[in-house]
């Protein structure tokens, strides 16, 4: 059952559970971090309203950078910003920020150690109908490789809201991975968040494995974990919404409490965060772990239900990897 | 700011010369690295350290400091050995180029050294973050501002579009006090600019951008520092300075040559060039004259 401790949303199960983009956290978080602090400023690439920015822009216009469509440009001028004190957050396309423009991230922001923080909206294949050249399958790869940078990949709305305003206050670079589509709220206003750590969003008694989930998927894992519980298999859910740093005190800690693990994201299987829990687990505590993302293939056209089971990311395809991590103990 | 007198022309000459020889011996220590660009450039860093820019070595993080943006990353060694003529520090560490453990990273790394405004190395990134800074400034101070942010671009790396959209952006937003060097050798990895990719007419190009475009002898002292002046005055659009430039300036064996872009002189021809640069070719008898 959901962990009540938590204060997530009762109504996550419901069919009518309330759907709202995750990017949208995003505008409203960034526009409160600028009312509370002078120092933040926008920058985006000719997609300000899709990225939720022009929350922010319509508000501060004077702190508002119109880069034109030039990803490159945008992430190395952000850090010209961020060298004079400016805390930047600079919005595009996850596929063009940090798809089109890598090594500007390395250099001049991460080597840099600039304070430059990166959205990447319409992540994952749930963009649907814009076809794979728009569907970011790599990103989380991209970023989590790259030294000082964190990333954070947040499972509703509200949580992307939060991690906004605490990214606000930290002063080293930071990718936040966000989705374009309405997706259900997990979490409420009393749900706690910090950076950098992982919490456990559904538990049970005697729990067989740990499903870890990141990003819009984490509702996908609960309802996978509720359909097993009545089935009678006891899982977890863990809602792994930094993927770096990683938590790897909570990862260990249930890796130890269920013996088997499935990730749950909305990204290629190779780099992403499942490859970021088991280079943890392999090296801390290894036990069996089944991979739910892309296996090394392009998205397509089609609705956001529709490619997701088409890549084996819906929540039956859940409900089998725990299935088969449980044989593998 | 004053124009020069020919005393504080003579004295930057002879400084210009004293750093060409600093850079060869480090080059040599090294055993790797850039010589061309370095040489090439050394007049006009010397006269940027040494009358136009405002700076404490002593507190490089001072915030009124002018802001030096150095693209073209590889040819840092004359932007250290201006530095440590400039104070930032000791001379002697300029021997620990390249070396591992040294502030005086292959090509530059902002968190190494005190007063290094960027990271740079990979080509084309550089005005962007000159770009950046003015625009950050600019909400501080409005346009009153004094500051100005001094970004040297290498002519080959116009290749890298990332240039071409920051040079959009500085035109769009009228950023009077970023100014843009450009290294103008004609040379590259591959050979000259004009096989490898046409630049010209760099100077339309750049006034179609909307940029305030001077086109100098890199060499003149005098020339430079009009052009700085120049520059400062031009208040409705960023300015571009073209300086056209003899790559391995003041060793002939070095000059217009390809192929001492990317390579560091043995003992013998650091030896021959220490003497040609001492002699002033051979105008005195005397290295110690």
């Amino acid at each position: 059952m959901l962990n009540s401790y938590l204060k997530l949303n009762t109504k996550v199960f419901d069919k009518d559970v309330e759907m709202v983009p995750i990017r949208k956290g995003f505008g409203e978080g960034l526009l409160e971090a600028g009312k509370k602090d002078e120092r933040v400023v926008g920058l985006c690439a000719d997609l300000t309203e899709s990225t939720m920015m022009h929350l922010f822009k319509k508000e501060f216009p004077l702190r508002f950078i119109q880069i034109g469509i030039g990803e490159q440009n945008l992430a190395s001028t952000a850090s010209g910003m961020a060298a004079m004190g400016k805390i930047a957050f600079i919005s595009s396309y996850a596929m063009f920020s940090p798809g089109r423009n890598w090594e500007q991230i390395r250099t001049t922001i991460c080597y840099n150690n600039a304070n430059v923080k990166i959205a990447g909206s319409h992540a994952g294949v749930s963009v649907g109908p814009d076809g794979a050249t728009h569907q970011a399958l790599e990103d989380i790869a991209l970023t989590r490789v790259i030294p000082n940078m964190m990333v954070i990949s947040p499972c509703d709305a509200l949580e992307a809201k939060k991690a906004t305003l605490a990214l606000a206050q930290t002063t080293t670079p930071a990718y936040l991975r966000l989705a374009r589509e309405g997706t259900p709220v997990i979490t409420t206003l009393n749900t706690p968040f910090s950076i950098g750590k992982a919490e456990v969003y559904f538990d049970t008694e005697k729990p067989v494995a740990t499903i870890v989930a990141t990003g819009a998927l984490v509702h996908k894992a609960l309802v996978a974990a509720s359909e097993l519980e009545k089935e009678g298999i006891a899982t977890t859910v863990v809602n792994l919404a930094t993927i770096k740093p990683l938590d790897e005190e909570t990862i260990i800690r249930e890796a130890k409490r269920t013996g088997a693990v499935v990730t749950v994201e909305e990204h290629q299987i190779r780099g992403g965060m499942g490859s970021a829990v088991a280079e943890c687990l392999s090296k801390n505590y290894p036990v069996p772990q089944e991979f739910i993302g892309v296996d090394d293939q392009f998205g397509q056209s089609g609705t956001p239900s529709e490619l997701l089971e088409h890549y084996g990311m819906g929540a039956s395809h859940i409900k089998e990897a725990v299935k088969k991590v449980i044989m593998r103990k | 700011m004053q124009h020069l007198g020919d005393e504080k022309i003579k004295e930057l000459e002879l400084a210009a010369n004293d750093i060409r020889q600093s850079i060869i011996e480090m080059l040599l220590i090294a055993g790797s690295g850039h010589t061309a660009g370095p040489l090439g450039m050394t007049d006009i860093f010397t006269t940027l350290y040494f009358h136009t820019l405002r700076y404490d070595p002593k507190n490089p993080l001072w915030d009124k400091r002018d802001r030096v943006i150095l693209s073209n990353g590889h040819i840092c060694p004359v932007l250290y050995t201006t530095m440590a003529y400039a104070g930032y520090f000791p001379k002697e560490e300029l021997k620990t180029l390249r070396k591992f453990g040294s502030r005086l990273q292959g090509h530059p790394h902002r968190e190494a050294l005190p007063g290094l405004e960027t990271s740079s190395g990979p080509l084309g990134s550089g005005l962007s973050q000159a770009v950046g800074m003015a625009l950050a400034d600019r909400i501080d101070f409005g346009r009153a501002t004094e500051k100005f942010f001094y970004c040297f671009l290498g002519d080959g790396e116009l290749n890298e579009g990332q240039n071409w959209e920051a040079m959009m952006l500085a035109g769009k937003e009228k950023l009077h006090n970023v100014v843009a060097i450009i290294d103008r050798n004609n040379i590259q990895i591959d050979g000259f600019t004009e096989d490898v990719m046409p630049l010209e007419s760099l100077r339309a190009k750049w006034e179609a951008f909307n940029w305030h475009v001077e086109e100098i002898d890199g060499h003149n002292i005098a020339s430079i520092d009009r052009a700085f002046n120049e520059a400062q005055s031009v208040f409705e659009k960023p300015s571009v300075i073209i300086a056209h430039t003899i790559p391995g300036k003041g060793i002939a064996e070095f000059e217009h040559r390809p192929e001492w872009h990317g390579k560091a002189p043995k003992k013998e021809e650091a030896e021959m060039a220490l003497r040609e640069l001492r002699t002033l070719r051979g105008q005195i008898m005397s290295e110690h004259q």
